[in-house]
């Protein structure tokens, strides 16, 4: 029988929730040593779970299990930069993809492992983009950087993958990592640019599930879509309380369907007004739905992180999100309705929600 | 001489416990040698060519760097330092 697994990252440790109706739900955890997690995703090409982390006394690491959580193993092996460069702190993301995986690092490098991530090599830090020379060193990013916060695979194409910088923006190769292009057009900045091809700041770059061409953006100025695979973007903000937020999640089946939680620009990062509230397009950006069925407020002044949502891809989908506070929250209807799954985990980071057979 | 480990790196390494006799000249050397017997050992305690920001190592008591020099039967006490809540 399929169930629904939700692989939850916070700042200690991972739990893995499970449900087989997604009303009752088994909470386990904490995993990975109680570590901070950034990332964690279901590989179900090989049935592993892969935890991207980074331990303030430790280091960086890839923890994994093929058991969905039962056993533990962990590897650093590789995840290094040369004597003399700035070192790798944490695994801020991690993606599995034809037969390999990418993980994103600070300070911004991708590396790779094509053995299960029993062992790592440095693939690219961009080197042939004018930006690198500024991004390298991590005084030049914001405060507590993640360095390369995402890879986004291509699902046909093995070559074809973006990067995203935190602070910096996305590029796309089309050659494995060997070359690079922005892929900024369309974005705004309210910060002086030292040029126009990159220095935004995106916060969650989405590929739909649907339709490889299809992305979309939720970033410090301004939500975004995308229809010639991240060639150009158009902004879509209008309708939404306001244009910063991190969280965001493509629907499974259909092109022009994503939600997202928009946030307080300012200190607070709070939903607006205290209310609890998701919000979605099912036309690509041309309307918003405000989703709060469920959802508490008035007087919830909640955040939620980069990686802090996620869609399970059962035919009407799951829509998950957990908040900087440690409340999960879940829909089994298209987030029609809400309820409170987990109410007292530590602050989480990130929320991958997959259907396991 | 022997070496005290913090509670946090022993869950890492199968069979690593929390006190371990080595001989060595240096701090940089005792870590060499738990590398030797727990692979991956010293990665977790040191960056390139130094101690992790929150790794602290103390020699009979004195706060010590990878070239501390170490007398024999001395104590080597690695900390994970306070770092966050």
């Amino acid at each position: 029988m399929s169930q629904v697994v939700v692989l939850v990252g916070t700042r200690k440790g991972l739990f893995v929730l499970q449900s087989e109706d997604r009303r009752s739900w088994r909470t386990r955890g904490p995993f990975c040593e109680s570590w901070p997690v950034f990332h964690a995703i279901y590989d179900d090409s090989t049935g592993t779970i892969y935890v991207a982390a980074g331990s303030e006394w430790h280091g960086a690491a890839v923890w994994r299990s093929s058991d969905l959580g039962e056993t533990w193993a962990w590897s650093g092996e590789g995840l290094k930069y040369p004597e003399g460069e700035f070192p790798v702190t944490k695994v801020s993301s991690v993606t599995a993809a034809h037969g390999r995986l990418l993980a994103g690092v600070s300070a911004p490098g991708i590396f790779e492992s094509t053995d299960g991530g029993v062992t790592w090599s440095h693939l690219s830090s961009l080197e042939d983009q004018k930006a690198q020379e500024k991004f390298k060193d991590p005084a030049n990013s914001p405060p507590g950087t993640l360095g390369l916060i995402a890879t986004v695979p291509h699902p046909e194409n093995d070559q074809r993958f973006f990067a995203n910088v935190q602070g910096f923006g996305v590029w796309e190769t089309e050659d494995g990592g060997s070359s690079w292009t922005p892929r900024n057009e369309g974005l705004r900045a309210d910060w002086p640019l030292d040029d126009p091809a990159w220095g935004y700041c995106v916060h969650k770059l989405l590929r739909s599930p649907a339709d490889p061409e299809r992305l979309f953006e939720m970033t410090h100025v301004g939500a975004y879509v995308s229809s010639d695979g991240g060639k150009s973007f158009t902004e879509i903000t209008e309708g939404l309380p306001s244009d910063f937020g991190f969280a965001a999640s493509a629907h499974p089946h259909d092109r022009d369907t994503a939600y997202m939680i928009p946030l307080d620009p300012e200190h607070g990062r709070y939903m607006h007004g205290g209310q609890v509230a998701v919000w979605t397009t099912k036309d690509a950006g041309s309307s918003w739905q405000k989703l709060t069925n469920g959802l508490p407020g008035e007087g919830a002044y909640l955040g939620v992180l980069r990686e802090g949502m996620s869609m399970d891809s059962l035919d009407e989908p799951g829509v998950y999100f957990g908040t900087s506070t440690g409340q999960l929250f879940a829909s089994a209807d298209d987030g029609g309705s809400w309820s409170e799954i987990a109410s007292y985990l530590p602050g989480i980071t990130s929320v991958e929600a997959v259907v396991v057979d | 001489m022997n070496v005290h480990i913090p509670s946090t790196l022993t869950p890492l390494f199968p069979g690593l416990t929390r006190h371990i006799d080595v001989d060595a000249g240096t701090v940089g050397e005792a870590l060499e040698r738990l590398d030797e017997r727990y692979p991956g050992l010293r990665e977790r305690l040191c960056e390139p060519g130094k101690l992790r920001p929150h790794i602290h190592v103390y020699v009979d008591k004195e706060r010590a760097e990878l070239e501390t020099p170490l007398r024999e039967n001395a104590r080597l006490d690695v900390i994970a330092a306070i770092s966050g809540g």
